[in-house]
C-alpha cells in the first residue's frame, strides 16, 4: 500500500524546534521577581565560601520561547489522546480529565505532607478511601500506597515476603521466576538479596508445574509470578502452584502489571496470592507522563501487614484519621513522605467514576478488544500459544521473518499507519514477539483500522519489504542510529566552541 | 460507563466476530470457583460532578490558604502558570516511556534538556533522566558507589533528613551493606574529626547533604579531601534544589542525589516529586535508571534516543544497576519548563530571596528563641530552640492559619524543643511576624 492510500493518518506540516539552549541569548527573561518585603542581603556577607560564583548556565529565553518550544516537542510524541497506544503490558488506557482537574484543587495540590494531622484530614481520607477500594478490588487484607512505581512495589512485596519469613526463622535463599517475566522481577528479587532462579513454562505458555514441584524447596522464599502472564495467558493452574509454595512454606508474589484483566471478575487473595503490587499508571488511569510518575500499591494478606512500610493510617474512635508510625516489625520506609500522592487523588476519582459496574465494563472490554485483535490476525501472524488469552494477545514473526521482514521493521511500519507500535521482541519466551494490548479505550473503528493496518504491512513485506525495512517513512526523522548513541554517549548538551 | 467507547450492538457484534456467544466465555481461563459472581463493594458510578463536589470537600478539611514556615525536603515555591498549561498537553501526559524514538522526539529531546540543566546546576559531568524522589535517589546513589569501589559499608550523616536515611536503611539490608552514621558539631556541620575516624578501607561511601535537614550547607571541599584520601567516594545529597542558584555546586562530589520538587513541583502531600542522579562521566555505566543520548537518524538528522540501556533491568534482569523502570518523566519536564522559566539569573534572583526571607526570619523568630548552629552558613532553614514544645507551638500557629517548623524531637532529642522552619520567596513578612508573637521566649 502507497502511504496515500493510509486511512488512519497523513502527513501535516510539523515545526522545527532546536534545543532550548538555542534561543538562549543574555537578557531575555520569562519572570519577574516578587517586590521583597524584606531588608535585602548581601549574599556574600552571608554565605562567604559557600556562595557561588558562576552562575549555572541555565538558558535565558522569553515565556512565548518556552510555549513555542515544548508545545512544538509535543507535537513530535504519539499519545494515547492520539489514538490506538498498544504497548503490550503497559496497559496504554485513556486518562480521563476529571482526575488531573481534582488532583490540582487547592487544599490538595497545596497540601505540606508534613502539616499537622488535624489539617490534612482531608488528604488522609483520599488515602484511606483509595486503600480501602484498593483492597476490595484485590481480594487482599492490607496494603501501603507508598512505592512509588511497579519496580518500587516489587521491591517492597518481595521485603515484606523476606521480612515474615525471616520472623520465622529462615529468610531462605531463592526466588523463582518464570521465563516470561519482566525483567523488573528478577532485578528486584536481587536487590533483596535472593538469588533468582529460573522457572520454565510449559508447551501452554503456563507454569510448567512439574518443574515448579521439583524446584521448590524450604530454600525457595517465593514465586513472583504475573497472572494473566505476560503472554496474556491467565494461568489456570494458579491454585496448585499456589499450593505447592505453600506447603513448603513459599509464599506467591503477584506482580499486578495485568490486573487490567481481572479488576470486578476475579480477586488475586481469592485465588491463592500473598502479596502482590498493582500499578495505579496502568490499570487506575493515571497518565504515564512520558515515563512516570507511576505508582506501585502493595497489597498483602493479614499475616504480611505487620510488615508494611511505616506510617500507616490508622481510624481514631472518634473518626479522624492519623498516621502510626509504631510499627515495630516494619521493612522500613520504601520512600520519604507518603508515596506520588497526587496519583492516589487520580486513582481514587477514576474508581469513582466507574463504580462496581463501571469497572466490570471495563475489564470485560479489555479483553473483547484483544480477543477481536487475536481473532483478526490470526493466520496473518504466526500466534505461537494457542491457549486462551485476555487482556493482551502475543503473535510472533515467524511468517514475516521468513521474508527478512522483523517484528521491529513490523513495529517501525506501523508508524506510517498512524499507530504507536506494541511491545516489540517481549516476552522472551517467544522468539520475534509483537505483545500486543489494545485496552478497553478502543473503539471498534479504531481496532478494525489496526486490523486492516496489521494485515497490509503483512501483504507488503510480500510485495514491497522495502517499505518496512525502512519505516517508517513518514516521521521526522527516519530510524535512529542507536548504535552510535552508546558507543560514544553525548548525554548532554555544549555550546559550540566558536 | 462514559470512558468506554462501544454501543451494545458493537460489542455484540465483535462477541460474533470472535465466535463467542457471551463475553463470560472469553473469561473461562478463570476456573469458575475464583469468578467474582457479585458487584465489587465500592461506591456506585458517581457524574463528574460529584467526584469534583467530593474531592473538594477533601481540599475544605485539608485546609488551604495557610502561611508555610515549613520545608523539611519539601519546599513551597511558586509554580509558574505556564508549567501546567504545557504538561496539560496530551501529548505529554498521555505518553508513555519512548521507546519508539521516531514517534518521541519531544520527550527524549526535553530529558536530554533536563539532563543538561542538572549538570549545570550540580556541577556534574551527566544526570539520568529521573527517580523517584530525593530518598530513592539517596539510596540508589550510594548502592551505585558500592558497585564502582567493590566496597562494603557506607556511612551517612545524621544531618542527612532522617527519612532519606530510612530509607536508605532499608534498601542496604539485604544488599550486605551496613551503614554507620557520623554526628554533627555545634555549628550543625558534619563532625569531621569522627567522619574521619569513621572511615575505613571498606567505606564504599559517605552520604552527606547540603544544605543538610537543619538548613546549614557543609564544607564540601573539606569533606571531599577527607573522604577521597581515604579511596571512598562522596555522595551528596540534596533535597532543597533552588540552593543551587546561589550555593556553591558540590563539584567535587562523585555522585549527586537530588531531589527537584522545589522546581514548579507541586507539594501535593509529599508525591509526585522527582529525584535525580548526576555524576561524573566515568562512572555511567554504574548509572541506574534512564539516560538519553544524542544521534543521528539515517539522512544524519540530529535526534535523541534511550541509550546504554544495558545497564537496566529489562535487558540486565537479576544483573541490572537498579530494578527501576518508570521513573517520574512529566515531573522531570515540570522542572524542566521551570528552569527556563528563571532562567540563569532567575534562579540566582530567586534563591537570594529566599535568602533575605530565611534572614528576616531567623532574625525574628530568633528575637523570641534561641536559633541553634550560628557558626555556619545557611540557605533558607534554620532550627530554633524554644521553651515551649515544637507541638504546643504547631497547634497554636495552625489557629492563625501558618504551618510552623517541623518538630526535631522524634529524630534528634538531644537538640530539646527544636523545630526547623523554613522561609521562601512565598513567606511573607507579616506571616514570619505572626509567627513570632506567638513564639514564647
Amino acid at each position: 500500500m502507497s502511504n496515500q492510500d493510509i486511512r488512519k493518518a497523513s502527513t501535516h506540516i510539523s515545526q522545527n524546534e532546536g534545543l532550548i539552549f538555542e534561543h538562549s541569548s543574555p537578557g531575555k527573561k520569562a519572570y519577574r521577581l516578587r517586590s521583597l518585603d524584606v531588608p535585602e542581603i548581601d549574599a556574600a556577607a552571608e554565605l562567604g565560601d559557600a556562595l557561588r560564583t558562576e552562575s549555572a548556565a541555565l538558558p535565558e529565553v522569553s515565556e512565548v520561547e518556552i510555549i513555542r518550544h515544548f508545545t512544538r516537542l509535543s507535537t513530535w510524541n504519539y499519545a494515547v489522546d492520539h489514538g490506538m497506544y498498544p504497548l503490550g503490558s503497559c496497559t496504554m488506557k485513556y486518562n480521563p480529565r476529571v482526575n488531573e482537574v481534582v488532583a490540582r484543587l487547592d487544599g490538595i495540590a497545596g497540601a505540606h505532607p508534613y502539616q499537622p494531622e488535624m489539617i490534612s484530614q482531608g488528604a488522609l481520607r483520599i488515602m484511606k478511601s483509595l486503600a480501602d477500594q484498593l483492597i476490595e478490588i484485590t481480594g487482599m487484607d492490607a496494603i501501603t500506597l507508598q512505592p512509588a512505581a511497579g519496580a518500587h512495589g516489587e521491591l517492597t512485596g518481595i521485603l515484606l515476603m523476606r521480612a515474615y519469613l525471616e520472623s520465622k526463622g529462615n529468610p531462605r535463599k531463592r526466588v523463582l521466576i518464570p521465563d516470561s517475566a519482566h525483567g523488573t522481577n528478577p532485578a528486584t528479587a536481587a536487590m533483596v538479596g535472593y538469588q533468582v532462579e529460573n522457572l520454565r513454562s510449559n508447551q501452554n505458555g503456563m507454569v510448567d508445574l512439574a518443574a515448579l514441584e521439583a524446584q521448590m524447596s524450604e530454600d525457595v522464599a517465593g514465586l513472583m509470578l504475573t497472572n494473566p502472564n505476560t503472554l496474556g495467558i491467565f494461568d489456570e493452574q494458579i491454585a496448585q502452584i499456589a499450593e505447592i509454595l505453600h506447603r513448603k512454606g513459599g509464599l506467591l508474589y503477584m506482580d499486578g502489571a495485568n490486573m487490567n484483566a481481572l479488576v470486578a471478575k476475579a480477586r488475586p487473595g481469592d485465588f491463592g496470592v500473598d502479596v502482590m503490587h498493582l500499578n495505579l499508571h496502568k490499570t487506575f488511569s493515571t497518565p504515564h507522563g512520558g515515563g512516570g510518575p507511576g505508582s506501585g500499591p502493595v497489597a498483602c494478606k493479614a499475616y504480611l501487614e505487620p510488615f508494611l512500610p511505616k506510617p500507616v493510617i490508622v481510624e481514631t474512635v472518634v473518626g479522624t484519621l492519623r498516621l502510626d508510625y509504631h510499627r515495630p516489625q516494619s521493612i522500613g520506609r520504601v520512600r520519604a513522605f507518603f508515596g506520588n500522592f497526587g496519583m492516589f487523588v487520580r486513582a481514587l476519582a477514576y474508581i469513582m467514576a466507574n463504580g462496581p459496574d463501571g469497572l466490570r465494563q471495563t475489564t470485560e472490554d479489555a479483553v473483547l478488544n484483544a480477543n477481536y485483535l487475536r481473532k483478526k490476525l490470526e493466520g496473518t501472524f504466526d500466534l505461537p500459544y494457542a491457549t486462551p488469552t485476555m487482556h493482551e494477545v502475543v503473535f510472533s514473526d515467524k511468517l514475516q521473518s521468513k521474508l527478512g521482514i522483523k517484528t521491529g521493521d513490523i513495529a517501525k511500519r506501523l508508524i506510517d499507519y498512524g499507530f504507536h507500535p506494541y511491545t516489540v521482541s517481549f516476552p522472551m519466551v517467544v522468539h520475534g514477539a509483537l505483545m500486543i494490548e489494545p485496552t478497553e479505550s478502543e473503539p471498534l473503528e479504531e481496532l478494525d483500522l489496526f486490523v486492516d493496518a496489521m494485515k497490509s504491512i503483512a501483504q507488503e513485506a510480500i510485495d514491497s519489504p522495502e517499505l518496512s525495512r525502512n519505516a517508517p517513512n513518514s516521521t521526522r526523522l527516519s530510524r535512529l542510529d542507536e548504535t552510535a548513541a552508546a558507543r560514544k554517549p553525548i548525554l548532554r548538551w555544549k555550546p559550540e566552541v566558536k | 460507563m462514559r470512558y468506554l467507547p462501544k454501543s451494545p450492538a458493537e460489542r455484540t457484534h465483535m462477541l460474533s466476530e470472535i465466535g463467542v456467544a457471551s463475553i463470560d466465555e472469553l473469561f473461562a481461563p478463570i476456573p469458575a470457583q475464583f469468578r467474582l459472581n457479585r458487584d465489587l463493594c465500592i461506591p456506585p458510578q458517581m457524574a463528574e460532578s460529584e467526584i469534583v463536589d467530593w474531592f473538594r470537600a477533601r481540599a475544605a478539611e485539608n485546609g488551604s490558604g495557610y502561611d508555610i514556615l515549613l520545608g523539611a525536603g519539601a519546599y513551597n515555591h511558586y509554580r509558574p502558570l505556564v508549567i501546567d498549561s504545557l504538561i496539560s498537553r496530551g501529548e505529554w501526559f498521555t505518553a508513555y516511556t519512548p521507546y519508539q524514538p521516531e514517534i518521541a522526539q519531544g520527550t527524549l529531546q526535553a530529558i536530554f534538556e533536563f539532563q543538561t540543566m542538572i549538570c549545570e546546576l550540580t556541577g556534574m559531568e551527566v544526570a539520568n533522566a529521573s527517580m523517584y524522589d530525593g530518598s530513592t535517589a539517596a539510596a540508589e546513589a550510594v548502592m551505585m558507589a558500592m558497585r564502582i569501589t567493590g566496597r562494603t559499608s557506607a556511612i551517612l550523616a545524621r544531618s542527612v533528613h532522617p527519612e532519606y536515611r530510612e530509607v536508605i536503611a532499608t534498601y542496604a539490608k539485604y544488599q550486605g551493606l551496613p551503614l554507620t552514621e557520623v554526628n554533627f558539631t555545634s555549628n550543625g556541620r558534619v563532625d569531621l574529626a569522627a567522619l574521619d575516624a569513621a572511615i575505613t578501607a571498606q567505606t564504599a561511601c559517605v552520604l552527606i547533604q547540603s544544605p543538610n535537614f537543619f538548613g546549614t550547607i557543609e564544607d564540601v571541599a573539606a569533606i571531599a579531601d577527607l573522604v577521597h584520601a581515604k579511596g571512598a567516594l562522596l555522595v551528596v545529597s540534596i533535597a532543597e534544589a533552588l540552593s543551587l542558584g546561589i550555593v556553591r555546586p558540590p563539584s567535587q562530589a562523585d555522585i549527586v542525589a537530588m531531589e527537584a520538587q522545589s522546581f514548579g513541583v507541586p507539594l501535593s502531600y509529599g508525591g509526585p516529586y522527582a529525584g535525580v542522579i548526576a555524576t561524573r562521566e566515568q562512572f555511567i555505566r554504574q548509572i541506574p535508571g534512564r539516560l538519553v543520548g544524542q544521534t543521528t537518524d539515517r539522512n544524519g538528522k540530529r535526534g535523541f534516543v534511550l541509550t546504554l540501556s544495558t545497564r537496566e533491568q529489562h535487558i540486565r534482569r537479576e544483573k541490572a544497576t537498579s530494578n527501576i523502570c518508570t521513573n517520574q518523566a512529566l515531573v522531570a519536564l515540570m522542572v524542566n519548563i521551570y528552569m527556563d522559566v528563571y532562567g540563569r539569573e532567575g534562579i540566582k534572583g530567586l534563591a537570594e530571596q529566599n535568602l533575605a526571607k530565611a534572614a528576616y526570619a531567623r532574625r525574628t523568630l530568633g528575637a523570641k528563641a534561641k536559633v541553634l548552629f550560628d557558626g555556619a552558613p545557611r540557605f533558607n532553614e534554620f532550627v530554633l530552640q524554644t521553651s515551649e514544645e515544637a507541638y504546643e507551638i504547631s497547634h497554636r500557629l495552625a489557629e492563625k492559619k501558618i504551618i510552623g517548623g517541623f518538630p526535631l524531637t522524634k529524630f534528634y532529642p538531644e537538640l530539646g524543643n527544636a523545630a526547623v522552619w523554613c522561609a521562601t520567596e512565598l513567606t511573607s513578612r507579616a506571616a514570619i511576624d505572626a509567627a513570632a508573637s506567638e513564639v514564647n521566649a
